[in-house]
């Protein structure tokens, strides 16, 4: 499914309208949906929350565009709240994480992969390898204080073993921050990406924030507290490979056309025909936010949008499982630590490179990750499970 | 100080009163009310939470089809013994969380013996084997989490968060514990019941035997409770 911006109208701005029983629908089923439906679902709520959030902060610091900003910022509240309330009231805040991390580790392997700019792949990578030790602890909270199998939620999509682990993600701030692409001269789906990736873990870090609180188990509040913190870091990091040179509309415009972008890989890949109307009408929204904001940008930074914006989207992100991908990182890059903007492997920290004391200061009273999964092997069942050892 | 109460504000309190006009009743009937037609309606149009798979082997397809011909719905018993196995996992995990703060909790007088919550431990975990077995040998799947399942655990999340709350004692452990159990002892009954009905004698045997071990929890953990109550009023 392809999409040539220039040709397709979308639907106006006047009349992308709502109330409220269609706002609130029936949600997805925990069980009986593919795991990548949730994922989609998180994604998106990911995706319109940063358009907010955007939308907000770009109104901080533009009074002539504060009219267009609010107008358009309503219908994407609206669409997030949408989205969002598809997620189910029998999946527990936890099992909600477990989908988050399936999120960033999946849609983060395919932009990966098909990231043309080596440096920008390689930091992808990084991350990548991050959220896979996160899911790997949070699986074994789950496991160890609900005594729940977390491959119910992943469904044997992703792999539940040990990634590059969280005790050693803590890095000082400068060691956080990457080089950002050119805007004169990057990729358009470079771009994408960026926003792409940045959205989704602006909305864990959130998440993990508003819930880490609503558990009563210390060890649980604390894992939530150290992870958030690595959020927060991936933050940073993805935010940082935009070019902050681009202008306040040239970046808006980018965001509308993240947001088509993801809404047309959604709606390739949606199995439930029921969420699969949804996402196909939204890109059709966001089709029509591209046209309002490119006349923005015509008449106020009197440049042409096709400068900004590809004609037509690139090959949709590609909602499967990236196992093979994800193990072959593992092997070659779980060893890779960062100082300023470039990779380096472990071996070349010092006692007193910052990332290593500001890491042993954090874990100097214990480690949160590594009690929760202290000897931890995910196994179908649970841990409580036993199997038969092998003759 | 709690404050959650009128009395600990005299004064607001009054002024809060000067909104109330004791004329005016507020409370909706429940049946026919605007919040019951919102509730109906999105119930009226829900899928189910979700749906038991059919049978993973050939074997159990065979027994599904055969139970099937006699009018029999053998999804039920799948589901329910799905609802069973998830409780009893979790319900070990509600042990090991209070012993796994047993120092702290054994200063309450009347709190049970280690060995005694220990041995219950070990009786839930038993079970979740013998329920995991149970379903291999039905050619059901045990790692699917059933609708039955899946409602349990929404049920237990708050057993589990008072028992993990690092501010609770040994009174409001139990009686975290004795709700999960007076539920363990229905459950088991009714698991009972069915199986016979479908002719799963065999099995049946089996889940009376952990019927007995449920029958001798649930005893305990009431006279722990009854015991800590009185001392506590005593004192």
């Amino acid at each position: 499914m392809s999409l040539d911006l220039r040709k397709e109208k979308g639907i106006s701005l006047s009349d992308q309208k709502f109330d409220w029983k269609d706002l609130v629908r029936l949600p997805i089923s925990k069980l009986n949906d593919d795991a990548f439906t949730r994922v989609r679902v998180i994604l998106m709520n990911g995706i319109e929350a940063d358009a907010l959030r955007f939308k907000h902060i770009c109104g901080r610091m533009n009074k002539e565009l504060r009219p267009h900003l609010a107008k358009i910022r309503r219908v994407e509240h609206f669409q997030q709240t949408m989205v969002n309330w598809l997620l189910p009231p029998d999946q527990s805040p936890l099992e909600t994480t477990i989908g988050y991390e399936q999120v960033a580790i999946e849609v983060t392997a395919s932009v990966a992969q098909h990231e043309p700019n080596p440096y920008l792949a390689q930091v992808y990578r990084f991350g990548l390898l991050e959220d896979f030790d996160h899911m790997y602890r949070y699986s074994a909270l789950m496991d160890r204080v609900e005594g729940k199998d977390p491959n119910n939620i992943l469904q044997n999509y992703t792999d539940v073993i040990p990634g590059r682990p969280t005790a050693v993600e803590h890095r000082d701030p400068q060691d956080d921050l990457r080089d950002h692409y050119d805007r004169t001269n990057a990729h358009p789906l470079s771009k994408l990406h960026a926003v792409t990736i940045m959205s989704a873990e602006y909305q864990t870090h959130d998440y993990y924030m508003n819930i880490g609180p609503t558990f009563a188990d210390p060890v649980a509040r604390q894992l939530y507290a150290e992870i958030a913190a690595i959020e927060e870091q991936h933050v940073t990091q993805y935010e940082s490979l935009s070019d902050p040179t681009e202008s306040w509309l040239e970046k808006w415009l980018l965001h509308e056309a993240t947001e088509c972008y993801n809404y047309l890989s959604c709606a390739s890949y949606e199995s439930n025909p029921r969420i699969k109307s949804i996402w196909e009408r939204f890109l059709d929204y966001e089709i029509g936010h591209i046209r309002y904001v490119s006349e923005l940008f015509s008449k106020i930074e009197r440049r042409d949008p096709a400068e900004v914006i590809p004609d037509s989207l690139p090959e949709p992100i590609k909602f499967e499982s990236h196992r093979d991908f994800i193990r072959e990182t593992l092997k070659n890059e779980v060893d890779l630590r960062t100082s300023g903007t470039q990779f380096i492997h472990k071996d070349q920290e010092t006692p007193d490179s910052p990332s290593v004391i500001y890491r042993n200061q954090l874990n100097s009273k214990g480690i949160p990750s590594e009690i929760v999964a202290d000897g931890y092997q995910w196994r179908p069942g649970t841990e409580l499970k036993v199997y038969p050892k092998a003759a | 100080m709690n404050r959650t109460g009128n009395a600990s504000s005299p004064v607001d309190s009054k002024k809060m009163l000067e909104n109330v006009d004791p004329n005016v009743s507020t409370a909706p009937r429940i049946e026919k009310s605007r919040i019951s037609a919102v509730r109906t309606a999105y119930s009226e149009n829900a899928a189910p939470v979700g749906s038991v798979p059919p049978p993973a082997s050939v074997k159990g397809a065979i027994t599904t089809g055969a139970q099937m011909l006699t009018g029999k719905n053998p999804a039920v018993f799948i589901n329910k013994l799905g609802e069973r196995l998830a409780f009893e996992r979790t319900g070990t995990r509600l042990y090991q969380a209070v012993i796994s703060r047993y120092d702290v909790l054994k200063a309450t007088p009347g709190f049970p013996k280690l060995a005694d919550l220990k041995k219950i431990h070990g009786d839930e975990l038993a079970h979740f084997q013998m329920l995991w077995d149970s379903l291999v040998e039905l050619g059901a799947d045990p790692t699917v989490v059933t609708p039955g399942a899946d409602l349990a655990g929404v049920e237990s999340t708050g057993l589990l968060q008072v028992i993990t709350d690092p501010r609770t004692r040994g009174a409001e452990c139990l009686h975290s514990l004795l709700v999960a159990e007076l539920a363990d002892h229905d459950g088991w009954e009714m698991l009972i019941d069915l199986a016979r009905s479908l002719g799963h004698d065999t099995l049946a045997g089996r889940f009376e035997k952990a019927l007995q071990q449920e029958e001798m929890h649930l005893s305990s953990v009431r006279n722990w409770m009854t015991t800590i109550i009185n001392n506590e009023a005593a004192a």
